[in-house]
């Protein structure tokens, strides 16, 4: 633990140790993101719990961490280390106009689904990533659902082959 | 001195048989051989024309395939029967529901939930109800947190039941099919007694548990746990020792430890590698740091020591149950907080407080301070998570399952490399996938 906080610092990124679980929180660049979930697995957080993004578009000023300055887009990894059953999370902030971030595949093979699910319904590429196409909406499926301006209930359903005289 | 000239005369002709079956078989012709000593190499298919230079094939099984479960789509590359990479496609039932659930209020989530992992409802409900809990700060009447423990567990043992069922019948044995629901049925009947229905309960609900449990709860559940263990006895007879269940299963769909974790694969798969990480020994949730049961390992990861892992599981889940009932507090089964839960039924009627509370908590319902948390259980198929963040309103802003399923299945194509094709039906039997939960 005091490793990686030393390389947090070095590397000026900035992290939470609260007291609840989890009792590690790092909000690293989008720059420092691969960076920092490299240290967080060699000192023994190898296990990739979840990956999802949350669309910030209704709180731009919502409450973070001095000196992270919130986007629109947030990607959150939660990690666990089925060693010492510890939970780390990082929260990493993309902005709207370039929702890019690294891909973690090199790291761990198995976001390699949810990163697919976040690029289809949230619309954020991931650079490095082996195979990013859409996973649970059609593949001719315009817009991204989870985001908070797609239109709800918008009609007509937009499938393949759908017939319109009908 | 007759009958071995007689049996000569046979093997003579059966033997003429096979040189004639080779002679008939023409060029267009790729039919399978009516004599067992052919192979199917043995019938030049493609003699007179040029032999291609592709070896592989690729071919989709599902999404309507029936032992993939649901509508699971994998494309496999195949050399001759050898499955050599694999991808599982998914997406056919997909409904939207973490958009759905942003639109739901707090209330109303469970609705949603439980019909994501439709064999573990509970679960689901479980863990969509501790995130918003996490996030209110309340805490629970002790009753409640039992009550929620009794029927996560039960859901367990149905949830594995129905797995040895389906399992049972992908590998060819329709009487554990049969056995398998039957064992089911008894615990879905006490879930009809207790939540009024079999499945899609929304029985957990955040502030508590939507009722007591029913009068003669003790014998009804003593009942079950006295009927299951003799029943995995019998399974245990009847599919562990027996060769062609071994044939089917050992050595099959095998993953380690290593690439299970980082691949996330978690629950059973990743126990039977021999990595004892279970969520409720690893980071106790309710009150499982109360109760004593063995975190089951296997060995060697493959399909056979996934139900092994199973059905050892479920015994410990009859012990969990026993002590769950031998533990189970008086009091409140919900959360005394009239923000929160509705105020019983009798009361509507005589006070108009508890009418306006009534109405507003199920038009509007109760606010959520803001914030975001990351909770995890134990579902019967591995670590169930539900990401949430709040923004101070009565519904989620963002609400998000992790489905065991979904990142299971990113462990199908190592477990079915370098297996049969006929194998495969076994592997994908032995992941458990739930595809509501896959798709959401």
């Amino acid at each position: 633990m005091n490793s990686v906080r030393s390389f947090f610092e070095a590397k000026r990124i900035i992290y939470e140790t609260p007291t609840s679980i989890p009792r590690l929180v790092v909000y690293p660049t989008r720059e420092l993101y691969l960076e920092a979930v490299r240290e967080l697995k060699t000192v023994g957080f190898d296990f990739c719990s979840d990956i999802c993004a949350v669309d910030y578009l209704k709180h731009p000023d919502r409450l973070l961490p001095k000196g992270v300055e919130p986007q629109r887009f947030e990607v959150v990894v939660n990690l666990v280390s089925t060693v010492t059953a510890e939970r780390a999370k990082i929260r990493v902030q993309i902005p709207e106009g370039d929702p890019v971030v690294h891909s973690v595949f090199s790291v761990y093979p198995g976001v390699e689904a949810g990163e697919r699910e976040i690029f289809d319904l949230m619309g954020i590429h991931f650079k490095g990533h082996p195979d990013l196409t859409r996973i649970l909406m059609p593949h001719d499926w315009e817009g991204h659902p989870l985001r908070k301006d797609y239109a709800l209930g918008r009609i007509p359903v937009q499938f393949s082959k759908m017939d319109d005289s009908k | 001195m007759t009958e071995i000239t007689e049996i000569n005369e046979v093997t003579q002709t059966s033997k003429a048989n096979e040189v004639n079956v080779v002679d008939e078989v023409t060029e267009a012709t790729l039919r399978l051989p009516e004599v067992s000593s052919l192979t199917p190499w043995d019938i030049n298919a493609a003699k007179g024309s040029e032999v291609t230079t592709d070896e592989t094939m690729i071919i989709n099984m599902g999404p309507q395939h029936p032992s993939t479960h649901g509508v699971l789509r994998i494309m496999l590359e195949l050399k001759g029967e050898t499955v050599l990479r694999s991808k599982p496609i998914i997406g056919y039932l997909h409904t939207g529901m973490e958009k759905t659930g942003e639109e739901l209020t707090y209330a109303q989530g469970s609705t949603n939930v439980t019909r994501m992992d439709y064999l573990s409802p509970l679960n689901n409900e479980l863990v969509f109800s501790l995130a918003t809990e996490a996030l209110l700060g309340i805490e629970l009447p002790e009753r409640a947190v039992w009550i929620r423990m009794l029927m996560s567990e039960l859901n367990r043992l149905s949830s594995h039941f129905m797995w040895m069922a389906t399992n049972g019948m992908d590998l060819g044995s329709t009487s554990m099919m049969i056995y398998g629901f039957r064992e089911r049925e008894m615990i879905l009947s006490f879930f009809a007694k207790t939540t009024g229905l079999r499945m899609n309960h929304n029985y957990i609900r955040p502030g508590g548990v939507a009722a007591d449990l029913p009068d003669g709860w003790q014998e009804d559940v003593l009942a079950i746990c006295d009927a299951i263990p003799p029943r995995l006895e019998e399974y245990d007879s009847m599919l562990s020792g027996q060769p062609i269940f071994w044939e089917r299963t050992v050595g099959v769909g095998v993953i380690t430890t290593q690439e299970a974790i980082a691949l996330s694969v978690s629950g059973p798969i990743l126990r039977a590698t021999g990595k004892p990480w279970d969520l409720r020994r690893a980071i106790p949730y309710l009150f499982y740091d109360q109760v004593e049961f063995d975190v089951i390992v296997g060995k060697n990861g493959d399909a056979f020591d996934r139900y092994a892992v199973r059905l050892n599981e479920m015994r410990e889940s009859v012990k969990i149950i026993r002590q769950i009932v031998d533990k189970m507090p008086l009091g409140d089964y919900r959360v005394d907080n009239k923000k929160v839960t509705p105020p019983p039924k009798i009361r509507i009627g005589e006070s108009m407080e508890a009418l306006i509370h009534h109405f507003k908590l199920f038009t509007e319902g109760f606010k959520v301070p803001p914030g975001e948390v990351y909770t995890a259980i134990e579902s019967p198929r591995g670590e169930l998570g539900c990401y949430m963040v709040s923004d101070g309103t009565s519904k989620p802003y963002r609400m998000h399952i992790r489905g065991p399923s979904f990142y299971n299945l990113s462990g199908l194509p190592t477990m079915l490399k370098g297996g049969f094709i006929a194998d495969a039906v076994a592997v994908i039997s032995s992941a458990d996938p739930v595809l509501g939960e896959v798709d959401r």
